[in-house]
């Protein structure tokens, strides 16, 4: 649906030209919802303007629905453009005009008839939940209701792509969650592609199939949500992931030094993650009846990456060395995910 | 204070409404789109062109620099071949025009520099032309701000319309200056001024009240 070939966007600075985005490709196919994510001054909003050429890559290819949109005069990119929509962190809606006008804007710029106009602004405004709001002016909403606006505004000349510009980094994180399900819904009903630009790895978690990670312009890592959030490469991506998933060792165990090999008086400690239905496995119930060892669990969580179940534990393994590492091997058997952490003493060591 | 003075007065008032009047809705026609072609031809703006920008600009603050006086004196031979006279109320018309366009056109360059980016950013994605990008986003956006900047000219075209009356144009400066100076009747004197206060108070009072009611933000 989208496909982003070598692009290149150079600005020129005071200081000299400085490369916002360097060689970056990307395909986005139809019915995805992808996430782009990356800190500040990444070059994520960049990218994502070249979508819709706001912003002229200095060099690239820019296909959008099979059509080479970096080769069109500039009226076929206008004609281009109403099949793209787009939603921005300040909503960017007319003040001057009712919540009504707002969504029938972009259908007066074709000059659509009255009635044909009427129908789909009142559809889309219950679409979205403002149906009683269309009178008001935007002064009047609170934030989540103005980016329904906007949504319902980006979608009235019924595009086949919705670019979302860090379109929740200005909301409330209960607003956030109500717009994410919004655009989650309406790429499900109505089968639009999706590409989110943010710097929250929460959005990507919660409404995105695939995701590139940017970091100075370049693309560090892509890949399907999942396999990224359960198998992170690149450190940018680990510390994106961190800010959710913890990886920190409870309190108690902090202090006490890690080491590779056992030691008198030591249990090893294990991470394991279970992903979609490999939880359905009683894998701790049998650790405990099947081995002679204490199992203790010092760490769980449960958490859902676009409806797909995710859990973690951090167990610690205390027994003979034989029937650790038996556990251990019958551990490696399961669909699931297992790291070991390490040995650490059995007391706390730090005395104060 | 005598019975003459009444319809003195009346009579130089509606000299002085026509003249602002109609020197305004024509300095508007041209100075309006003005400020526009000012406003989106600048850099990084829909219709960014860096020469006509500069000229434009030049043009303006020329124009601008020259105080109304020296203005009004210098385009004489101008006024002759507009309207075939210097004198009178329809002359005084064309050094209040010429005066008033470059100001409005700054007036209006400065409110629509204050519509956020974004908003022009969001129609230009929904696929609209720099003309419906003007007539339907900038220009509603900065009605509220255009208007109290209308009315600034106004007034500034109620003092200099007193000017122009000096030098034969009729209208409360020209009585003001005929009756009340050089011919001592300070009664007329202070009766001008007073209407003239009143008059730019009405103005003030009615762009507020406007640019209020046009206000959504």
């Amino acid at each position: 649906m989208i496909d982003l070939s070598h692009i290149e966007k150079i600005y020129d600075s005071p200081s000299g030209p400085v490369k916002a985005i360097k060689d970056i490709s990307l395909h986005i196919n139809k019915g995805e919802i992808y996430g782009i994510i990356g800190l500040s001054g990444a070059g994520k909003s960049t990218l994502v303007r070249c979508i819709n050429l706001l912003e002229r890559p200095t060099s690239g290819v820019v296909t959008v629905d099979g059509q080479d949109i970096t080769a069109m005069s500039e009226s076929q990119l206008r004609q281009a453009r109403k099949s793209i929509g787009m939603i921005f962190q300040h909503f960017n809606l007319l003040s001057s005009a009712t919540v009504y006008d707002n969504v029938a804007f972009p259908l007066r710029l074709v000059n659509a008839p009255k009635e044909k106009i009427h129908k789909k602004v009142m559809e889309l405004l219950e679409l979205v939940g403002l149906a009683n709001k269309a009178d008001q002016y935007p002064s009047q909403l609170s934030g989540g209701q103005k980016q329904r606006v906007g949504i319902a505004r980006a979608l009235a000349s019924e595009p086949k792509i919705l670019l979302c510009d860090e379109a929740t980094s200005a909301l409330d994180p209960q607003t956030t969650k109500s717009i994410l399900q919004l655009i989650k819904d309406i790429n499900a009903k109505l089968k639009l592609t999706v590409v989110v630009i943010t710097h929250e790895m929460q959005v990507i978690k919660d409404i995105c199939d695939k995701v590139a990670v940017i970091d100075k312009g370049v693309i560090a890592e892509k890949g399907r949500v999942l396999d990224v959030f359960t198998n992170p490469q690149q450190p940018i991506t680990k510390e994106f992931i961190s800010v959710l998933l913890s990886n920190d060792l409870p309190v108690g165990f902090r202090e006490r030094e890690v080491k590779a090999e056992p030691f008198p008086d030591s249990l090893l400690l294990i991470r394991l993650t279970f992903i979609g239905e490999s939880a359905n496995e009683p894998v701790i119930s049998k650790l405990i009846k099947n081995f002679d060892l204490e199992v203790g669990i010092l760490f769980g969580s449960l958490d859902d990456i676009k409806d797909v179940p995710f859990g973690r534990l951090i167990i610690s393994l205390d027994g003979s060395q034989e029937e650790i590492d038996k556990a251990m091997s019958y551990v490696e058997k399961q669909e699931l995910k297992v790291e070991v952490i390490g040995y650490v003493s059995r007391h706390d060591s730090t005395h104060h | 204070m005598s019975a003459d003075m009444i319809p003195l007065i009346t009579k130089a008032m509606g000299e002085t409404v026509y003249m602002v009047a109609l020197s305004m809705v024509i300095a508007s026609i041209i100075g309006v789109p003005l400020g526009v072609l000012l406003h989106t031809t600048a850099k990084n703006q829909i219709l960014e062109c860096a020469v006509i920008n500069k000229v434009l600009g030049a043009v303006v603050n020329a124009v601008r620099s020259i105080p109304f006086v020296i203005l009004m004196v210098a385009i004489i031979p101008l006024t002759r071949l507009l309207v075939g006279s210097s004198i009178g109320t329809t002359a005084a018309m064309v050094p209040l025009v010429l005066a008033s366009v470059p100001f409005i056109g700054r007036q209006v360059e400065t409110s629509l520099r204050e519509i956020p980016e974004g908003i022009v950013e969001a129609a230009q994605a929904m696929g609209a032309t720099p003309m419906q990008i003007i007539t339907k986003v900038l220009l509603p956006e900065a009605m509220p701000n255009i208007v109290a900047q209308l009315t600034t000219v106004v007034i500034s075209l109620v003092g200099e319309s007193a000017m122009a009356g000096a030098i034969g144009g009729g209208g409360l400066g020209d009585l003001a200056i005929r009756y009340g100076y050089q011919r001592f009747r300070p009664d007329i004197m202070i009766a001008t001024v007073v209407v003239l206060i009143i008059m730019v108070q009405v103005v003030q009072f009615a762009g507020n009240a406007l640019a209020k009611k046009l206000d959504k933000r």
